[in-house]
C-alpha cells in the first residue's frame, strides 16, 4: 500500500515521537509512505489570518507536488490537512479566486493519518498485528478543531462526535470514555501569544478528562499533543492539582499495541511519563 | 388634522466599501445574520473577546468598521471553525475573522492585541526565508520582534520558559539548527505574486 507523506514542520521537533511511531507502526503494516520530495510549510494559521493569496498558494504548492506522484496524499498534522483540504477546495470549485501557474485536478485524496487508518482494509490488517491489547486503559479521545471543522473543508462526517479515534482504541482493546470535550479547541494557534487563554483551554480540557475519571488521552495532533502534554505542571500548581495525564499519539498506542520495542523511547520524549500509568495497567 | 412629519438627526453612515469587501470574501450568506448568538454562545476564547462574534457580524453589517476592526475579538479568535460549524445561515464566521484581520493589518493601524499580527508575519517570514518552520528560530525571532523577551523577564515567565525549554531539549524535542532551505525559490514568487494580488 503506497500514500504520499507530507509530515508537516512539527514532525522534525516537538512532535518527534509521532513521526517515530508513524514510521514503525506503518512499517509493520506494509504501508510505503513516501515523503513528499521538496515539501514546503502549509502555512498553518498565519497565513490564513493575514494574508488571503498565501493561505491557499502556500498549501497547493504541495498538492501540485503530491498530484505529479498520483498517491493519495496522507498527513498526519491536523493543521497540515486543514489547510490542504481548504486549498483543495479552493483551487477545484468553480469560481476560483486564485489561480495556481499549473492546474490542480482533484485527482488524489488529501487524508488525515486518522483518516488513512481508519480505512476498512488497514483496519482488518490491525486488528491482525494486536499482540499486547490495552486491557483496563481508559482512554478519552481528543480531536481537536482541524481535523473535523469546518466540515464543509475537512468533508468530516460527525464533526461534533467524531469515532475515528475511539474505533481505533476499541479495537486494540482499550476502553474509551465518553466525554464533552471530544473537539474542544486548546487554543494551539495562540500559543505564543496568549498563553493566560491557552492555559485556561487547557486546564478546562483537562479538568473534563479527570472527571470522566480517564487514566489518559489519545490524540492525532502535533499541536494538540504538546499543548496538553507540556503545560499540566504549571496549570496544576495554578489550580493546586497535580495532573498527571499522559498525552499519547494515538500511533503510539498502536505501536504499545503490536508490541514495538521503540516505544520506551517515544516514550521517553513526553513530559508526562507514561511508563508509570503502563506498568501499573501491566502494559510494559 | 393632517399628519405631521418629524425629521430625526440621524447621521448615515453610507460608505459601503468595508462591508462590500467582507461580503465579496465570505458570501451573501452574512446578510442572513438573525443575532441567534449560536456562534458566542460556542466560542470556546469568548471569555477573553471585548465584543462577542455575533456583534462582528452586527457590526460588519451596520458598516461600523472601527468596531470590528479596533476589536480585541479579530486577534483573540482562535480559528477553531465552531462559529462556523454551527452558524444555523451558513455563514463563514471564522472566515469574516480572516478578512476583518487582513483589512486590520493592510490598514497600518495598531492592532488591539498587536503581538498577533507580529506572530502571524513572523511566521510567514520564516517560511519565505527557509521553507519550513524550524520552532526554535520562530520562537527566538518572535519573542525579538513583539518585545516578548523584556516582557518575560518583568513577568518571570521567563523562569517557566526555560524550564520548559530544557525539558523539552533533554527529550530530543527541541531541535537547535533549521532544516536545510527548501523550495525557497519558487516561495519567492509566490510572496511576490501576493503583494500583486493585494494591490489588485
Amino acid at each position: 500500500m503506497k500514500a504520499s507523506f507530507f509530515p508537516g514542520c512539527s514532525l522534525e521537533g516537538t512532535a518527534r515521537e509521532y513521526g517515530e511511531s508513524i514510521d514503525a507502526v506503518s512499517c509493520l503494516l506494509g504501508i510505503k509512505f513516501e515523503e513528499l520530495p521538496g515539501w514546503t510549510c502549509c502555512g498553518a494559521s498565519a497565513a490564513h489570518c493575514i494574508n488571503e493569496f498565501l493561505s491557499i498558494t502556500l498549501p497547493a504548492r504541495n498538492l501540485l507536488l503530491a498530484e505529479k506522484l498520483n498517491h493519495d496524499l496522507v498527513t498526519p498534522c491536523a493543521a497540515c490537512f486543514n489547510r490542504l483540504k481548504a486549498a483543495e477546495k479552493a483551487l477545484t470549485k468553480e469560481s476560483k479566486k486564485i489561480d495556481a501557474s499549473t492546474p490542480f485536478r482533484g485527482a488524489i485524496k488529501i487524508l488525515h493519518l486518522l483518516e488513512f487508518f481508519s480505512r476498512e482494509d488497514l483496519i482488518k490488517m490491525i486488528k491482525k498485528q494486536i499482540k499486547r491489547p490495552l486491557s483496563n486503559l481508559k482512554v478519552v479521545s481528543y480531536y481537536g478543531c482541524l481535523i473535523v471543522r469546518p466540515p464543509q473543508i475537512t468533508d468530516a462526517k460527525n464533526w461534533e462526535d467524531p469515532q475515528a479515534l475511539d474505533n481505533l482504541i476499541s479495537l486494540m482493546g482499550g476502553e474509551t470514555i465518553f466525554w464533552p470535550y471530544k473537539t474542544e479547541c486548546c487554543g494551539g494557534s495562540l500559543l505564543l501569544t496568549n498563553l493566560d487563554i491557552v492555559r485556561r483551554l487547557i486546564g478546562r480540557i483537562l479538568d473534563m478528562a479527570r472527571e470522566a475519571e480517564a487514566d489518559c488521552i489519545v490524540t492525532a495532533c502535533p499541536l494538540c499533543q504538546a499543548n496538553l502534554d507540556t503545560r499540566q505542571e504549571e496549570i496544576g500548581k495554578a489550580k493546586g492539582i497535580k495532573f498527571d495525564l499522559p498525552i499519547f499519539y494515538f500511533t503510539e498506542l498502536l505501536g504499545l499495541a503490536f508490541d514495538l520495542k521503540d516505544t520506551r523511547k517515544w516514550f521517553r520524549r513526553h513530559l508526562v511519563d507514561p511508563v508509570p500509568l503502563l506498568k501499573e495497567k501491566k502494559l510494559m | 388634522m393632517g399628519t405631521k412629519l418629524i425629521s430625526l438627526p440621524v447621521t448615515v453612515n453610507r460608505d459601503t466599501r468595508f462591508r462590500d469587501l467582507v461580503v465579496e470574501a465570505v458570501g451573501e450568506t452574512i446578510f442572513s445574520c438573525y443575532q441567534c448568538y449560536k456562534c458566542s454562545a460556542g466560542c470556546p476564547v469568548a471569555f477573553a473577546m471585548d465584543i462577542l462574534p455575533h456583534q462582528v457580524i452586527r457590526s460588519v453589517l451596520l458598516l461600523q468598521k472601527e468596531k470590528a476592526l479596533s476589536s480585541r475579538t479579530i486577534w483573540i479568535c482562535a480559528s477553531c471553525e465552531t462559529c462556523t460549524t454551527r452558524c444555523p445561515n451558513e455563514i463563514d464566521i471564522a472566515k469574516v475573522m480572516d478578512v476583518l484581520r487582513q483589512i486590520q493589518v493592510e490598514s497600518g493601524t495598531e492592532a488591539k492585541e498587536p503581538k498577533v499580527p507580529v506572530f502571524h508575519k513572523t511566521f510567514l517570514t520564516t517560511i519565505k526565508k527557509s521553507g519550513r518552520i524550524h520552532e526554535l528560530s520562530l520562537l527566538t525571532n518572535f519573542l525579538r520582534k513583539s518585545g516578548g523577551i523584556g516582557d518575560n523577564l518583568k513577568s518571570g515567565e521567563w523562569k517557566n520558559d526555560l524550564r520548559l525549554g530544557i525539558k523539552m531539549f533533554l527529550r530530543g524535542k527541541l531541535k537547535l539548527l533549521p532544516p536545510s532551505k527548501k523550495g525557497v525559490e519558487e516561495l519567492r514568487k509566490l510572496f511576490d505574486q501576493a503583494k500583486e494580488y493585494k494591490k489588485s
